[in-house]
């Protein structure tokens, strides 16, 4: 730790991190991530559970609407690859490349988030309610925090965003893009269990 | 604008209730006079509340938890006096007041004393025992205290405004569900927990990184001390299990927000599902208090018989075996919900598998004691306590395991006592064990070792006297948590149980007396060199209390007993030639302020006073920017400020008397105490 | 002391497991009868004795199987208790500090004879405790039909804020707060709840099973022997809890249609407007008969949160 003291590249200016404390960042990240998956786990196991107690209600297949699914898939596998960009951007320590990437993702994941929401105000209003059942309180439930999930993602995005032009492209906050890359690339992955656990069933 | 707050909300309902607000708010307020008038508000500010280091820390965590054990103390008196006196009677407690008791006994003592008091035990030693000079994340450390101490908050502030819940620390719905309990009991019971349990799993995310990532060179894993291993184990299953906690906490007070349907009787509902959720963490749980608290009998037992650790592989498979089945038992808890004869013995048969870890641990510890040479300091005797006294916990607990046993004695007062028995001897007095045994390396003086003694026999058999009807009361089919009851074979045994909790209440007594009397005495207890136990493991090489950084010089292991190798080699205290530049984290407000947002808001929540939630997510939002968007955190301590540290500290060494056990040696040049011992 | 073999003849059960348990059961009958008897005493003693508590003094015969179930893990779990005592106490006098002619080995810390012991001990207990589970936790599944002669009595019960409502479908009666049944007929129970969580139990006769609305658990109980029983809810369900307890009454097969023709003479005939009334809270409800209900209205209980058809407990689980 006592490279820390030494003057850091003229590149990265403030904050020179040292690969030791990166990579207990990165180990401390991966155990947050393996820990909401938990979270998801268990939301998934209740959703599975209640997932055919209609209570007299609208039902999945009533309700799943395959297409606008599928456009949602789209867009957020489609961010997930434009951060993918937007991290190769950030190697080549091209700032203004990696700001477009990171833009596109945002339109990409708020494409997602207001599709959702749209999603979900449909379901409103036809009275399909969070209320109305157990099988729509543990859906709301599940896509709803997957949704909070991204939103907080696109925050996060702005923040970071802000910072690369403040700051610049400085190692530390690379280092907080690298994590927030396998926070987002992680909800992906999360999607693709919703699509397959609760929209094909629901609709198939 | 006030949501559900009204006048109502004060305890003006029964003058027990009044008097808990009454003394919430005088100790409140004495506190903040106190420190008012000692004119201590910058000193707390900058050395205490703002600080992130780890030993700091730890010492707030074992306050709150002492002041928590004092709060669960209190209602588990009251219960145990309803219950003496409530033959054919309603006693003194209404119901609607005993059950918040019940309900805030078991939430305190499990949430807020227990998992702050093994945190901090944790905190204070896990860095030192492995050579490093902090936690891997010191912020997220102090923004877990901060969490943690929000959710104690608001059970503070149910005493006062509003009331607990009265649905038990475990909460079942329906009864818990806004059909059943509109009030707002329940939600101060949801938020507290998912306060502490989101703090929690950042714990345990925090000392698995420091753990996998910090010790010092040579320290294989199998080099890992037994604190350190079960600290470890016990990071791992909070990371992994509170998030269970949070699921279920936030599906229940969806329900009771939005009016959905998880837990509901009706729409679909499944009430069972929150107890498979609840267990899936609760039971894990019960490993993440036992497990540290097994740690520390490990320590105590190998430094007071003076012998290195039996079985110390053993040791460290039975505590991973343990880490690992303890996530497959749940279902132990709700055997009488009626599931088939298949599912039912799959997980009896999973529960009593643990008993045989268990069992090897105990066994190890007994046979470290073999050929020793015993000293029975108090924490000795807490160790001896336990070892005798959590086997029959044991026993009861492999009963339980019995599907058709347990249908005889599930909800009966053979469970509470079953679980109490496990946890006051397995859990609670390896704590303490390890506030007698560490105090004097987090304070630099030594707990007086006569009063100590005094409050341990108190202890240990007011836990005898207190327990043992309650297990033959369920034989007798007596129910928990009953108000007032007409069986008259009954009250004998409860009033026994009432003498017990008495003697308990002196134990406690007898401690904050302990206390009180080393502060006095501290001169003469003073621990000079930092060992006062002739200790074997790393945190016994730093001074007492440590210097911030703990170790001027990273120490090389060597060997299971780091410390103890070293000084058998004569090199514990070796002066460097030379010193380094060290950097440390710097104190900051954040995590205390993240925290305070969090109580306001599960304030707000409670109340339904939206527009303060708001404010409290976006306040609390802004700090977390502003501390993610900070890049110097941490501040350069210069190698002239560390060498003067470390002259003072070998002038102090010098003074330390040589112990006794410790004559014959030679004094090796270099290392002014004992250079090896034995 | 330990029937259970006998019992099981008298069952006339085709278990699989018989031969197996009764191995078993009369090995440690042997060597643990001493034991037992010592532990008895010390009970008798330490109490104010066993027949005041219906656990250890049942009057069926699954509570009494559930209870030699018990006392053989007990005395199976001395093997490991006992050393723990005698060589905890033993090793902290011996190895004292002060006690110098003691043997000290500071750096002995290994030895694999003993290190094999501690593993292999307790897994051989928890493998014999294991098989105990197995076999009893299927013979004394609680949905598992008793296979005695006498045709069984069919009860419906309901746990209601904060009473015990019982439903006698072959005889169109009902009681609250009290359960009458004749001795040596298997009690064949059907039990919900119109609130929230409970568990009915009647310690003297067997273990508790969760009342939960919308599903139902079964419970099978018989008595041998005529008698009043307390019976209790046991899940803590609000302000009338600790007077929600009922009369459990074993009766001979005479008293009993005695019973059920005094019921009949009730005026009460429970309807939905009276089950309306009778399902709002009341603490420490008297006893009441009605001598009449709709026969369905244990399943509309159950269905009015009726909302899914695979809820599990819903069935049964055989």
């Amino acid at each position: 730790m006592s490279a820390a003291s030494q003057s850091a590249p003229v590149a990265m200016p403030a904050g020179f991190l040292d690969t030791e404390r990166r990579s207990k960042r990165a180990l401390g990240f991966w155990v947050y991530l393996m820990s909401d998956a938990i979270i998801f786990a268990l939301v998934f196991a209740t959703y599975v559970v209640l997932s055919r107690n209609y209570a007299g209600g609208p039902t999945a297949a009533e309700l799943f609407d395959l297409k606008r699914t599928f456009g949602e898939t789209m867009l957020l596998l489609f961010s997930s690859a434009t951060f993918g960009f937007a991290t190769l951007a950030m190697l080549e320590g091209n700032r203004a490349r990696l700001l477009v990437w990171l833009v596109l993702t945002v339109a990409l994941g708020a494409g997602f988030v207001a599709l959702e929401i749209g999603e979900f105000l449909g379901m409103i209003e036809g009275g399909a309610t969070p209320d109305r059942s157990a099988f729509l309180s543990a859906f709301f439930t599940l896509v709803g925090l997957h949704g909070l999930h991204v939103s907080v993602g696109l925050v996060w995005i702005l923040v970071l965003m802000g910072q690369l032009l403040i700051k610049g492209l400085t190692r530390p906050v690379a280092s907080r893009l690298f994590r927030l890359g396998l926070f987002w690339h992680f909800l992906d992955i999360i999607w693709i269990g919703i699509f397959s656990v609760v929209y094909l069933p629901g609709v198939l | 604008m006030l949501g559900r707050l009204s006048i109502d909300a004060l305890p003006l309902y029964s003058w027990v209730a009044m008097t808990g607000a009454f003394v919430t708010i005088a100790g409140a307020l004495s506190v903040l006079g106190l420190v008012t008038w000692m004119g201590k508000w910058r000193y707390l500010w900058t050395e205490w509340l703002t600080s992130v280091d780890h030993k700091r820390i730890g010492i707030m965590y074992v306050v709150l938890a002492l002041v928590m054990l004092m709060r669960g103390f209190i209602d588990a008196l009251m219960m145990r006096s309803q219950q003496a006196i409530a033959l054919n009677s309603e006693g003194y407690l209404p119901p609607d007041h005993f059950d918040q008791i019940f309900s805030s006994h078991g939430t305190i003592m499990v949430i807020f004393m227990a998992m702050p008091f093994l945190t901090g035990l944790i905190n204070i030693v896990v860095p030192q025992q492995i050579g490093a000079r902090d936690v891997a994340f010191p912020f997220l450390n102090s923004l877990s205290f901060w969490l943690t101490a929000g959710g104690a908050g608001l059970v503070l502030v149910s005493l006062v405004i509003g009331k607990f819940s009265t649905a038990g620390w475990t909460g079942y719905p329906p009864y818990s569900g806004i059909d059943y309990n509109p009030y707002v009991g329940v939600d101060y019971w949801v938020w507290s927990l998912v306060l502490s349990g989101v703090a929690s799993t950042l714990t345990g995310i925090n000392f698995i990184v420091t753990i996998l990532k910090m010790r010092a060179p040579g320290m294989t894993l199998m080099r890992m001390p037994l604190m350190t291993w079960t600290a470890l184990c016990a990071s791992l299953l909070m990371a992994f299990a509170f998030p269970a906690l949070t699921v279920a906490g936030g599906m229940l007070e969806l329900d009771r927000l939005f009016g959905m349907h998880f837990f509901t009787n009706d729409a679909g509902g499944n009430i069972m599902m929150f107890a498979n959720l609840l267990w899936i963490w609760g039971h894990p749980e019960v490993y993440i208090l036992i497990l540290p608290a097994f740690g520390v009998f490990s320590h105590v037992v190998t430094t007071f018989s003076g012998k290195r650790l039996f079985g110390y592989a053993s040791l460290v498979y039975a505590t991973i075996a343990i880490m690992i089945l303890s996530f497959s038992v749940w279902l132990h808890h709700f055997f009488t919900m009626g599931s088939s004869a298949n599912v039912n013995a799959f997980f009896g048969i999973a529960t009593m598998i643990i008993a045989v870890p268990t069992g090897v641990k105990v066994f190890d510890w007994i046979f470290t004691m073999y050929r020793g040479r015993i000293r029975f300091h108090t924490s000795m005797l807490f160790t001896l306590g336990f070892l005798v006294t959590f086997v029959i916990g044991g026993v009861s607990g492999v009963l339980l395991a019995v599907p058709p046993v347990d249908f005889l004695m599930h909800n009966t007062t053979f469970l509470v006592a079953h679980f109490h028995n496990m946890l006051i001897p397995g859990a609670l007095f390896g704590y303490f064990a390890g506030f007698q045994f560490w105090f004097p390396k987090a304070f630099g003086f030594r707990l007086d070792e006569r009063w100590g003694n005094r409050s341990f026999w108190c202890w240990i058999i007011g836990f005898y006297l207190a327990f043992m009807p309650l297990y033959y009361l369920g034989f007798m089919g007596m129910p928990r948590r009953m108000e007032h009851y007409s069986v008259a074979d009954w009250q004998p045994h409860l009033i026994v149980a009432a003498a017990g909790a008495a003697l308990i209440l002196v134990g406690i007594i007898l401690m904050i007396v302990q206390l009180v009397v080393s502060v006095r005495r501290r001169d003469e207890l003073r621990d000079l060199a930092g060992d006062p136990w002739n200790g074997r493991t790393l945190e016994w090489l730093t001074s007492s209390p440590p210097a911030p950084y703990n170790f001027a010089v990273i120490p090389e292991v060597r060997g299971l007993d780091a410390f103890h190798e070293l000084k058998e080699r004569g090199v514990a205290y070796v002066r460097p030639d030379h010193y380094e530049d060290i950097r440390m984290p710097k104190n900051t407000a954040c995590g205390l302020l993240i925290g305070g947002c969090a109580f306001v808001f599960g304030f707000a929540m409670v109340w339904h006073l939206w527009w303060l939630a708001v404010i409290s997510v976006l306040a609390g939002l802004v700090v977390v920017v502003f501390r993610g968007s900070q890049d110097e955190t941490e501040y350069t301590m210069s190698a002239q400020e560390v060498e003067a540290i470390e002259n003072a500290r070998y002038e102090q060494l010098a003074k330390a008397p040589r112990p006794e056990f410790d004559e014959e040696e030679e004094v090796i040049p270099g290392a002014p105490l004992r250079g090896g011992v034995m | 002391m330990i029937a259970v073999s006998k019992r099981l003849d008298g069952w006339r059960l085709r278990y699989r497991f018989r031969q197996l348990l009764r191995h078993t059961n009369h090995q440690l009958t042997r060597r643990f009868q001493m034991l037992q008897a010592v532990a008895g005493v010390a009970l008798m003693t330490g109490g104010c004795g066993i027949r005041y508590s219906p656990t250890l003094n049942p009057k069926g015969p699954i509570a009494e199987v559930e209870r030699e179930l018990l006392m053989n893990a007990f005395m199976i779990m001395l093997i490991v208790v006992i050393p723990v005592f005698v060589l905890t106490f033993w090793f902290a006098w011996h190895y004292r500090e002060g006690n110098k002619k003691a043997t000290y080995a500071p750096d002995w810390s290994y030895s694999w004879k003993i290190d094999s012991i501690t593993w292999i001990v307790p897994a051989l207990i928890v493998v014999s405790l294991g098989l105990h589970v197995w076999v009893y936790t299927h013979l004394l599944d609680p949905y598992r039909k008793l296979n005695v002669e006498a045709k069984p009595l069919e009860v419906s019960v309901v746990a209601q804020d904060w009473k015990w409502l019982f439903l006698y479908p072959e005889q169109n009666i009902a009681s609250v707060n009290q359960l009458v049944f004749p001795k040596g007929v298997p009690l064949n129970l059907r039990i919900t709840s119109d609130t929230v969580l409970n568990s009915f139990f009647i310690p003297a006769l067997g273990g508790q099973i969760f009342a939960m609305a919308g599903m139902r658990t079964e419970l099978k109980l018989l008595a041998d022997e005529p008698g009043q029983f307390m019976g209790k809810n046991t899940q803590y369900s609000g302000r009338g809890f600790s007077d929600q307890h009922f009369q459990a009454i074993a009766t001979t097969p005479e008293e009993f249609e005695d019973w059920v023709a005094k019921v009949r003479r009730s005026p009460n005939k429970l309807d939905g407007a009276s089950y309306a009334k009778l399902a709002k809270p009341t603490i420490a409800h008297p006893v009441t008969y009605y001598s009449g209900f709709a026969a369905d209205l244990f399943d509309q209980i159950i269905q009015k949160y009726g909302s899914c058809d695979d809820c599990p407990g819903t069935g049964t689980s055989q």
